[in-house]
């Protein structure tokens, strides 16, 4: 710390009820310029209620907020952004058919003569991004680049504003490692520039990496602070959870020696992977691994018939049943828990009995008639086997992630396929939550499902594979056994 | 769970039983019109008139029942006026032209109409036309077509018994042409509220991508909405030429758009995914019983539209802040 010590903000007693429900209850938070503070808790801890008084979005029903000294109370959000406060939500706000300039200055274009100035736009666009070294013509279009490019450009936004205090909000939910390490760089030349930073997420790893302090929270209280990341990942885990964890990962059992899945010279008709092969047994959980753009969502995708497949094969115990549609891989008994619950696996406005029902309508159906007693009984089961915490009639949207996914899965296992994909299973999602779909993974191999894992997390894909097929640049890099796998096997080929 | 799943049951509402949710609003709405109309005029509250209401709103109620399909799924279909004009006019064409039986010009109408329709979804399906556009498309060729059968004349002189469906009031009140519209309306609820297919309806307006990932097969499901809208268009046509007693080339001009009303006032939500049969029949009422006792009280037709405008307004208004 430099002998400017004093903080950029600091909350004092912070609450915030809504109606009767105190959802924070006298938070204290002193942010320091140069330093990442990381912000640590289950979802429903009140980190993103924290987040949003920073920044203006909501009220605090109680307590005060002092910024660089003066007092601070941003009645909107234009007047956080205005005292210094840069705020990177979890799902991008990027407009995909706007450049990256007007993107940058999106509701504030410079103006010059009553019009808007093109240039500076772009000159102050330009310095925003090599400052995060990041070389991009300003005056290309959002559509197409990176998921981290685009983060960067977040960022940069919010550097053009002159920010004091970045809140990132699991910037690194959509990044591969690489890309990570790049995000990494520049928190750490903001760092330097004096930059305080509120880092939210759910990788832990990540946090010891880039943190400077780690703060829990719990039930809308701060639990834990600890002065120094370098904290054993299950002493953070427990305060997060409240109570000393088991265990993370659950026991593997063994698959037998049958294949189940076959996938034989798999190329894709975008031409994001190549000739692709491998076998997944009965009761195996097969890990797929690699940098974001390697091709295994693509991968995955064709697989279950919801991408075209340009030439290859997948043949289910022996027989050739290469899907055209998702209908086909259905029928065969091969279903996927796509990467993206909120725009591929759920009807968000629509009730969790109708979105577990709506896979399954011909099975719901009582002599051909759909009822709505008959979805809420189906679903009702259901929600019962996965342990999802709602309510059959219940919109999708009032679930958290942990629990949206729980549905996502549901809506798949009552069909009791032969195949299961999951896309990305947890992301997003608390820990809490993580371990027991983990359970379920584990328990659908059990019972001789050949289960597919695609994860960008690497502790994960370690954690819940019998063995590990890593993709480069679309190609099938290798597969590594159990045994033989660990993140420095798995990387070393993700980047060859 | 046992204990959970009872209070469950009992929860149901009224308006979950009838698939009313988003419809309530409306019924109320139709209520308190109803009560009004009632009271300010001595001639709305008989049975006589009442009849007349339901007599009124068959062409609209039928078309009505595809539009609602149509709009779950998140479409929309601008052709259905022109269509209804385009069956009116083969009909008209295959029976006095022709000379064929007005059976056979009846199935000739709801076999183009049917086309209309699988020609509009296919666009959509296919080439990936936006739906407002592939039904602009589709509504200036019916209109089109319409005009160049009889050069844009009307046919004229039926037989009696045809146009009698629509004014002998069987047992006393029920026109065939009533009947007609209330067999659309039983089966339309019925399909959209019971069957697996129906259900998919809600599914693919929620998401088309959940939809489809889910193993429902997107395309032919909306080519096979827009088939049903095309040919409940052409239905409503048949009904339109039984209530007229002739066929002419610009009949259904702008229905379109009142059929989209009624279904929006009846809380289906334009963006898809909401809404239903239920809440579509309560907006036909609203307008039908608008328009009548509008006329009861001597308003003018201009001054009509500017409330039926104010009302549609209203109706969305109050949906959405509801939601909110």
């Amino acid at each position: 710390m430099t002998s400017d010590n004093s903080p950029i903000l600091s909350l004092k007693g912070i609450r915030k009820s809504y109606g009767p429900i105190e959802v924070l209850h006298g938070i204290d938070l002193d942010i320091r310029p140069g330093e990442v503070v990381a912000l640590l808790g289950e979802n429903g801890a009140g980190k993103s209620t924290v987040s949003k008084i920073i920044s203006g979005t909501v009220p605090p029903s109680s307590g005060e907020m002092t910024w660089q000294g003066a007092p601070y109370a941003p009645a909107n959000p234009r007047d956080a952004i205005d005292a210094g406060v840069g705020m990177i939500h979890q799902e991008l706000l990027l407009l995909p058919h706007l450049t990256i300039a007007e993107n940058v200055f999106v509701g504030r274009y410079p103006r010059r003569n009553g019009l808007v100035d093109r240039r500076t736009m772009r000159d102050e666009a330009s310095r925003g991004l090599r400052r995060l070294g990041l070389d991009l013509p300003p005056n290309r279009l959002v559509q197409g680049l990176s998921t981290a490019n685009q983060q960067l450009i977040e960022i940069a936004k919010a550097l053009t504003l002159n920010a004091r205090l970045l809140i990132l909000d699991e910037p690194t939910a959509a990044l591969g490692g690489e890309e990570t390490q790049r995000l990494f760089d520049q928190i750490r030349r903001l760092k330097a520039d004096g930059v305080g930073i509120i880092y939210i997420s759910h990788r832990l790893e990540e946090i010891r990496q880039i943190a400077d302090r780690v703060v829990v929270m719990r039930d809308g209280a701060k639990v834990q602070e600890f002065d120094s990341a370098d904290v054993p990942v299950r002493t953070i885990v427990e305060a997060m959870v409240g109570r000393s964890l088991e265990r993370m990962f659950p026991a593997l059992g063994q698959p037998s020696a049958e294949p189940v899945l076959e996938v034989q010279g798999l190329t894709g008709a975008n031409g994001r992977f190549r000739d692709v092969n491998f076998a997944v047994r009965k009761g195996e959980i097969f890990g797929i691994a690699g940098l974001v753009g390697a091709g295994r969502t693509e991968l995955v995708r064709a697989i279950a018939g919801a991408d075209p497949i340009a030439s290859g094969s997948v043949h289910l115990e022996g027989q050739d049943i290469t899907p055209k549609s998702p209908r086909d891989a259905i029928r065969s008994g091969i279903v996927l828990v796509p990467e993206d619950r909120k725009l591929q696996g759920l009807v968000l406005d629509h009730s969790i009995a109708e979105n577990i029902a709506y896979p399954n309508l011909a099975q719901v159906a009582q002599a051909g008639l759909v009822t709505g007693g008959a979805v809420q009984g189906f679903a009702g089961h259901n929600i019962k086997r996965f342990g999802v915490k709602g309510q059959g009639n219940q919109n999708a949207n009032e679930l958290s992630g942990g629990n949206q996914q729980k549905v996502v899965i549901a809506k798949w296992l009552a069909r009791n396929p032969r195949v299961v994909v999951l896309d990305e299973p947890t992301r997003g999602i608390d820990v809490g939550a993580r371990s027991s779909i983990y359970d379920i993974i584990a328990g659908l191999a059990a019972e001789g499902v050949a289960v597919i894992v695609v994860s960008s997390d690497l502790e994960e894909v370690l954690g819940v594979s019998h063995r590990i097929m890593v993709m480069a640049a679309g190609r099938q890099a290798g597969i590594l056994d159990y045994a033989e796998a660990n993140d420095v096997s798995v990387m070393e080929l993700a980047t060859a | 769970m046992t204990m959970t799943q009872a209070p469950q049951a009992g929860r149901m509402r009224l308006a979950d039983m009838f698939s009313l949710s988003g419809a309530t609003g409306p019924l109320i709405g139709l209520f308190v019109l109803c009560v009004f109309l009632s009271v300010s005029t001595d001639a709305f509250f008989t049975l006589r008139n009442l009849l007349n209401v339901l007599d009124q709103i068959t062409v609209l109620g039928i078309m009505a029942v595809g539009m609602t399909y149509v709009i779950l799924i998140g479409g929309i279909d601008l052709a259905v006026g022109s269509v209804l004009a385009l069956a009116m006019m083969v009909m008209g064409y295959t029976a006095n032209v022709l000379g064929y039986p007005i059976g056979v010009g009846i199935a000739a109408a709801l076999v183009v109409a049917a086309f209309s329709g699988a020609v509009s979804g296919l666009m959509i399906t296919l080439f990936r036309v936006p739906a407002f556009i592939s039904t602009l498309a589709m509504m200036s060729i019916a209109r089109g077509l319409a005009n160049m059968i009889t050069d844009g004349q009307q046919i004229v002189g039926f037989p009696a018994w045809f146009s009698m469906l629509a004014f002998i009031r069987h047992g006393g009140f029920l026109t065939v042409t009533v009947a007609l519209m209330l067999v659309v309306f039983v089966l339309g609820w019925f399909y959209l509220r019971y069957t697996s297919g129906g259900r998919s309806l809600y599914a693919i307006g929620g998401s088309p991508e959940v939809a489809r990932l889910a193993g429902i097969n997107v395309s032919l499901m909306t080519v096979g909405v827009y088939v049903v809208s095309g040919v409940l268009a052409g239905l409503a046509g048949i009904v339109l030429a039984m209530r007229l007693d002739s066929v002419q080339p610009t009949a259904g001009f702008t229905y379109e758009l009142d059929t989209i009303a009624a279904v929006v006032i009846g809380g289906t939500s334009l963006s898809g995914g909401q809404g239903g049969i239920i809440g579509t029949i309560i907006g036909v009422l609203i307008i039908g019983v608008l328009r009548n006792g509008l006329n009861l009280l001597g308003v003018s037709p201009f001054t009509q539209a500017v409330v039926i405008g104010v009302v549609i307004a209203l109706a969305v208004a109050a949906e959405a802040f509801k939601k909110r």
